[in-house]
């Protein structure tokens, strides 16, 4: 979300989801959504249906891809170089929209220049996508009256996801598309509360409301707020957290996440943990991270537990308990309240989710004209600045958070490791519409089960028989960190030379293979791809 | 925007209102819900198929289908009138007729489930005046563990082809057949999962007669107590699915979509609608749990959250407060993440906390 901050000031999505059936023109890049957003993804198909048009960038022929009136099958990894050229596109054919950018941006000189050397031919050239095809693109774009932008991990979870992020931006900005019903940039989340978890102040860098912990008004508001002293300089990454671990962080509190199964370079993952002096896991299952820990301390889960998610749309809705918790686990704000108590805090004698949440909204302008009991409706989009405020639906409406909408001038990079030799194949990473991150969840359901039993690792078929593998037979997958064995499936969504699997399954952790690099600006892993070696088993 | 003229008519004898464009049918309901219907769905455009929407316009020699006819300035119409009643109740005890005598539907079934069930109760249908005619041959043989295909419910009013269609995109099943042969089928015959179905569950939460159902759901129609639902958001993805969570007494039966869910209008997909079984699977902890001797034992809350603050107090006196480090879930609900950073910074006095931040 950090690319995102930087341009616009605020890091989410711009529109409701009720806005993806208005545009004309919608660009999806690096979204998998009818499978990890179906019910998103069926307004995408509804919007078709009325004529809209529907561009998708992707490396591999996904459902939606299939759908698309304009499929750009670029090489992994090399957005940069596609949406530069898409700029150039836009800029060359007059498309700007100039009144948007003289009122509302800053930087557009410095981006024209950026942007003249990157012809359709020079993409062409390093996207493998035929430059005709992207000029149809931009020029579609370009030219809607509301176009829209959709992405996912495929653009952020990358060593230059800022870059990818920012490169959407500036086509957003250049065209005005943004600011309006129908229009604007649009980072679907992935889990179901990881919208709401930034939202509440787990970041390293935010407190409560994305208020950065370094300005010293913050820090004389939360101390103000909780009595006592907090800190200006910013925490660090959980990927910084976990390299150092045993080095300078020797003791961990880990709730809720599977960290062996689905962080990149799972080797090292387990190895930093095993190196701490004392790891604490809240869970409701005893996962391979629990396993490791000193102690494990058992949290009512979904179903059990009142409390409020925000959506991706920025709405924070109510869940609400319908049955006791197994045994004597308890809420994780119960868990996490009595541990302060017995460290000497105050400021943790909560009786109800409803009072920890009434905190936040007290302590957060985003949800300052929230409480409990507005949010029970789920009927507002933050951010809600004070009581009586209908919320937020579109954002960027006149202005932008930061004041003018900034143009960077991202440059395209390889990834962090490219094939060669050695390892010759692109393995890229995504999620099955079934099943969700390790499993814990739906492996322990007989729906998910069926329709995928296990993780497989998907192969162009005319691949299959020059590598000399078999359909249905293992085969085994290496890269610079490690191999797994898994079975192949002969599968023509991916092109050649590219192969695919999920992170979803503990018995072929897929992410031993990858994690090869960092974007240096947020930390995230460079999970979308890695070269590999895949030879029968 | 100028306010448009004010539409009127005359409905059961009252002078209303109506909005351009808006159907007899809609209207009858927006003025008492009376109207019976088993083809209308409102996300779904009107086909007019069953006919027990009927009313009669003046001036209009036969009753129409009032889901299909849009209101008009000066119209007079009928919704209740004898005749028209009379209609209905031969239409329901010819529909019912072609369903198994004796049924009970379980709400467990489907959202929509009881809507043949209840027009049956209405109209008194009986059935046995056009006994032994069935549409629809059944393929409860289909092995996928989450839809029931009981097609000896079915009353072809292509509810469930046309939200597979209009709302949910997947075209997996069409019509095939005429007359009391007209089945429901998916291309080439098979089973539902060599489909293009995806297992959404919106063709069984729109069934009207149960003839689709939730296997997983099902499985506890026989248990005991109460069939309770409490509001909720799905647990999986950032799209935030409204839903409504089946219970009786402690035990979750089933998922069901909420109609006015913001996010979602109804749908749900295959993890938010069939994968809840893990919650009360027998894998949960139920315990705390700490390491004596190299192996996890379970201890009470006050050993185990002791041992937990030693442990963090104990790094931070050895190593700095900066020693100690925490992650937040992205599942959790806010006051999770909430009270773990505040744990951080006042207790610790650092900024150590991040959620895991992979989108
Ligand atoms: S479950 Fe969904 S995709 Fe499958 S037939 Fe029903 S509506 Fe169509
Ligand atoms: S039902 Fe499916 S689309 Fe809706 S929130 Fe759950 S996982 Fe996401």
């Amino acid at each position: 979300m950090a690319g995102l901050a930087a341009t616009l000031g605020r890091g989410a999505m711009s529109n409701p989801l009720e806005d993806m059936d208005k545009p004309d023109v919608i660009f999806c890049i690096g979204t998998n959504m009818t499978e990890a957003h179906p019910v998103a993804a069926t307004r995408l198909k509804k919007a078709q249906a009325r004529g809209a048009t529907l561009i998708v960038a992707d490396p591999r022929q996904i459902p939606l891809a299939r759908r698309a009136d304009l499929h750009l099958p670029l090489r992994v990894g090399t957005d940069v170089a596609l949406l530069g050229a898409m700029a150039h596109v836009i800029v060359r054919e007059g498309l700007v929209d100039e009144a948007f950018v003289a009122e509302r941006t800053e930087g557009f000189e410095r981006l024209r220049d950026h942007v003249a050397s990157f012809t359709p031919e020079w993409a062409e050239s390093i996207t493998g996508v035929a430059a005709a095809d992207i000029e149809r693109a931009a020029i579609a774009y370009g030219r809607a009256e509301r176009g829209a932008i959709y992405y996912t991990l495929g653009i952020t979870e990358h060593i230059c996801g800022v870059d990818n992020v920012q490169s959407l931006c500036n086509l957003v900005l250049l065209t005005g598309n943004i600011g309006r019903p129908g229009t604007g940039i649009n980072p679907m989340r992935g889990q179901n509360n990881i919208q709401g978890a930034g939202d509440a102040g787990a970041l390293p860098n935010n407190y409560p409301g994305f208020q950065p912990v370094t300005d010293p008004n913050n820090q004389a508001k939360f101390e103000r707020a909780w009595g006592v002293r907090v800190d200006l300089e910013k925490g660090m990454t959980k990927v910084r957290a976990l390299e150092r671990a045993g080095e300078k962080i020797f003791a961990m509190l880990i709730c809720g996440e599977n960290t062996v199964v689905s962080d990149p370079d799972a080797d090292h993952c387990r190895r930093a943990l095993e190196s701490l002096e004392h790891l604490v896991v809240i869970d409701l299952f005893l996962t391979e991270t629990a396993e490791l820990a000193d102690v494990v301390l058992p949290a009512s889960s979904w179903g059990e537990t009142d409390g409020v998610f925000t959506n991706t749309e920025r709405r924070p809705q109510r869940v609400r308990a319908a049955i006791a918790p197994p045994g004597e686990a308890r809420p994780e704000w119960w868990i996490v309240s009595q541990l302060a108590r017995r460290l000497g805090a105050e400021g943790f004698e909560y009786e109800s989710a409803a009072e920890v949440f009434d905190e936040l909204c007290s302590l957060s302008p985003t949800y300052g004209g929230l409480s409990w009991e507005l949010v029970a409706e789920g009927r507002h989009h933050w951010p809600v600045p004070e009581a009586g405020h209908p919320g937020t639906p579109v954002l960027h409406i006149g202005e932008f958070p930061r004041g003018r909408g900034l143009f960077a001038t991202p440059s395209f990079r390889d990834p962090a490791e490219v094939t060669d030799e050695e390892y010759p194949v692109w393995l890229t990473t995504g999620r099955r519409l079934a099943h969700y991150h390790t499993r814990t969840m739906s492996g322990r359901s007989a729906g998910p089960e069926f329709l995928v039993p296990e993780e497989v690792v998907e192969v162009h078929p005319a691949d299959v028989t020059a590598w000399g593998l078999a359909d249905g037979e293992n085969a085994l997958l290496s890269s610079r960190r490690g191999s797994v064995v898994v079975r192949v499936a002969a599968d023509d969504t991916s092109p050649r030379g590219t192969v695919f699997s999920s992170f979803s399954f503990s018995d072929v952790p897929v992410n031993v293979l990858t994690g090869s690099g960092y974007d240096p600006v947020t930390d995230t892993a460079e999970l979308k791809v890695c070269p590999v070696r895949i030879e029968p088993a | 925007m100028t306010s448009p003229a004010e539409h009127r008519l005359l409905l059961d004898g009252e002078s209303v209102s109506f909005r351009e464009g808006e159907t007899l049918f809609e209207l009858a309901r927006r003025h008492g819900d009376a109207v019976p219907s088993l083809c209308f769905d409102d996300r779904l455009e009107p086909l007019g198929a069953c006919r027990l929407c009927v009313v009669e316009v003046e001036g209009q020699a036969r009753p129409v289908a009032s889901c299909t006819t849009q209101a008009a300035d000066g119209m007079v119409v009928r919704t209740m009138t004898e005749a028209l009643e009379r209609h209905r109740k031969a239409l329901c005890d010819l529909v019912v007729s072609e369903n198994p005598a004796g049924a009970t539907i379980d709400p467990l079934r489907g959202s929509a489930s009881q809507e043949l069930a209840a027009l049956a109760v209405r109209y008194e249908a009986d059935g046995g005046r056009f006994a032994g005619a069935r549409s629809g041959a059944s393929r409860t043989d289909d092995p996928n563990p989450m839809i029931l295909r009981d097609y000896d419910h079915c009353i072809s009013c292509y509810r469930c082809v046309r939200v597979c269609s209009e709302q949910q995109g997947d075209d997996a099943i069409t019509v095939g057949g005429r007359g009391f042969a007209t089945r429901i089928t998916t291309e080439f015959e098979g089973p539902l999962a060599d489909s293009a179905c995806t297992f959404c569950g919106q063709c069984v939460q729109t069934c009207p007669t149960g003839a689709l159902a939730d296997r997983r759901a099902l499985r506890h129609a026989d248990a005991p107590g109460e069939l309770a639902a409490t509001r909720s958001v799905c647990p999986y993805c950032g799209v935030g699915c409204s839903l409504d969570i089946l219970t009786k007494g402690e035990r979750i039966v089933g998922v069901q979509p909420a109609f006015d869910g913001p996010a979602n209008e109804g749908a749900l997909c295959v993890k938010g609608q069939f994968a809840w079984e893990w919650v009360q699977h027998p894998d949960r902890l139920a315990t705390p749990l700490v390491r004596e001797d190299g192996e996890l034992v379970e201890a009470s809350w006050d050993e185990a959250l002791d041992r937990a603050a030693d442990g963090f107090r104990e790094a931070a006196r050895a190593h700095g407060r900066e020693a100690v480090y925490a992650v937040a879930s992205g599942r959790a609900p806010h006051e999770s993440a909430y009270t773990i950073q505040k744990l951080v910074r006042t207790c610790f006095q650092s900024n150590h906390v991040d959620n895991c931040s992979r989108a």
